[in-house]
């Protein structure tokens, strides 16, 4: 799926929610302590990540078709 | 992509600094995506809070705030409400700064009715001040105050608003983020005192006591005991456990509203022509 994942880095605190949270396993945290993409081609855009992020970090967007 | 409710936010005063997994920032969205919902006027709402983790939340958002004494946000509020009535004023409260210090200040709250929207951040904890049992800390869990867990049995905070004259009482949690937003907005609808209890999670005070450190799990733990009203109605005593408690809306009724009442007092008094 056609999908933008944004993550304001400034804003994760690495709480792991969106991680755990997310049906296709798509996020990870890393080592640094901050959230990151690894599979960004599972991502089906359901938004729980975004929904339930409490530090409004992670923006989940189907890319529009042009 | 920019969402639109970071509008309501002061972008400076962001990222906020409540622990890594609270619920509170989860909670503090669903408030301004009713205020949202609603199109409330940015410059005529107004955001009152008390002392507490949750009570910080005035700080980050966009509006006139008050950020008050503990436990005397309602009394607060009630001045900034009758002063103007126009004014949406909307209460941001947390278990211990609500149920406990402002305890009697919630009650007669409730009783006069006054026409205020209150948002309950329960995180069943004194997060701030290092994890104490705060009144809604349910029995059997434990706190720095409780090692053994809490003998007290816990304020139903929603009960208590009720029996005590609220016109609106509804509760959801964080893991519901949409019911939640809902559930403000109908408090925002309705003209009289609201109070909306959001079940969110405190991972490091409460959830480390608990064996939930994890804040993914404790949102799971809401998933899974929080059961909507019409199902609860349903459920057999013996399946109601002690962790499983009800979410949705639990009592709306119309009543006078305070700032009506006192209207009627200064026509009869004869103060309206000033």
């Amino acid at each position: 799926m056609n999908v933008n994942i944004t993550i304001k880095e400034a804003r994760c605190k690495g709480c792991g929610i969106c991680a755990t949270l997310c049906p296709k396993q798509v996020l990870a945290v890393s080592e640094l302590g901050k959230i990151r993409v690894l599979h960004e081609e599972a991502c089906i855009a359901c938004g729980q990540c975004e929904l339930r992020c409490p530090d409004y970090a992670i923006f989940v967007d189907k890319k529009v078709k042009a | 992509m920019e969402r639109s409710f970071e509008q309501y936010f002061r972008q400076n005063r962001l990222p906020h600094l409540w622990c890594p997994g609270c619920g509170n920032g989860i909670v503090m969205k669903a408030v301004v995506q009713a205020i949202e919902k609603k199109g409330l006027d940015q410059d005529k709402t107004v955001i009152v809070s008390g002392i507490g983790c949750s009570s910080r939340a005035s700080g980050y958002m966009d509006f006139d705030t008050l950020h008050t004494a503990h436990g005397r946000a309602i009394p607060f509020a009630t001045g900034v409400k009758l002063a103007n009535p126009e004014l949406n004023v909307i209460v941001i409260t947390g278990d211990g700064d609500c149920t406990a210090i402002g305890g009697n200040h919630f009650i007669h709250g409730c009783r006069r009715n006054v026409d205020l929207t209150v948002v309950l951040f329960n995180n069943s904890i004194y997060g701030m001040t290092g994890g104490q049992a705060s009144p809604m800390t349910p029995t059997h869990k434990k706190a720095t105050t409780a090692p053994y867990g809490a003998i007290d049995r816990n304020f139903d905070a929603c009960r208590l608003a009720e029996a005590a004259g609220a016109t609106y009482v509804a509760r959801s949690t964080a893991f519901h983020v949409q019911h939640l937003t809902d559930m403000i907005v109908g408090g925002l609808d309705n003209r009289g005192f609201s109070f909306v209890e959001a079940v969110c999670q405190c991972p490091t005070s409460y959830g480390r006591k608990n064996k939930m450190a994890d804040p993914a799990k404790m949102m799971m733990w809401m998933r899974d005991n929080a059961v909507m009203k019409a199902a609860w109605d349903k459920l057999p005593d013996d399946k109601k456990t002690e962790e499983k408690f009800p979410i949705g809306l639990f009592y709306n009724e119309s009543e006078t509203d305070y700032a009506t009442a006192y209207n009627e007092v200064i026509q009869i008094a004869g103060g309206a022509d000033k």
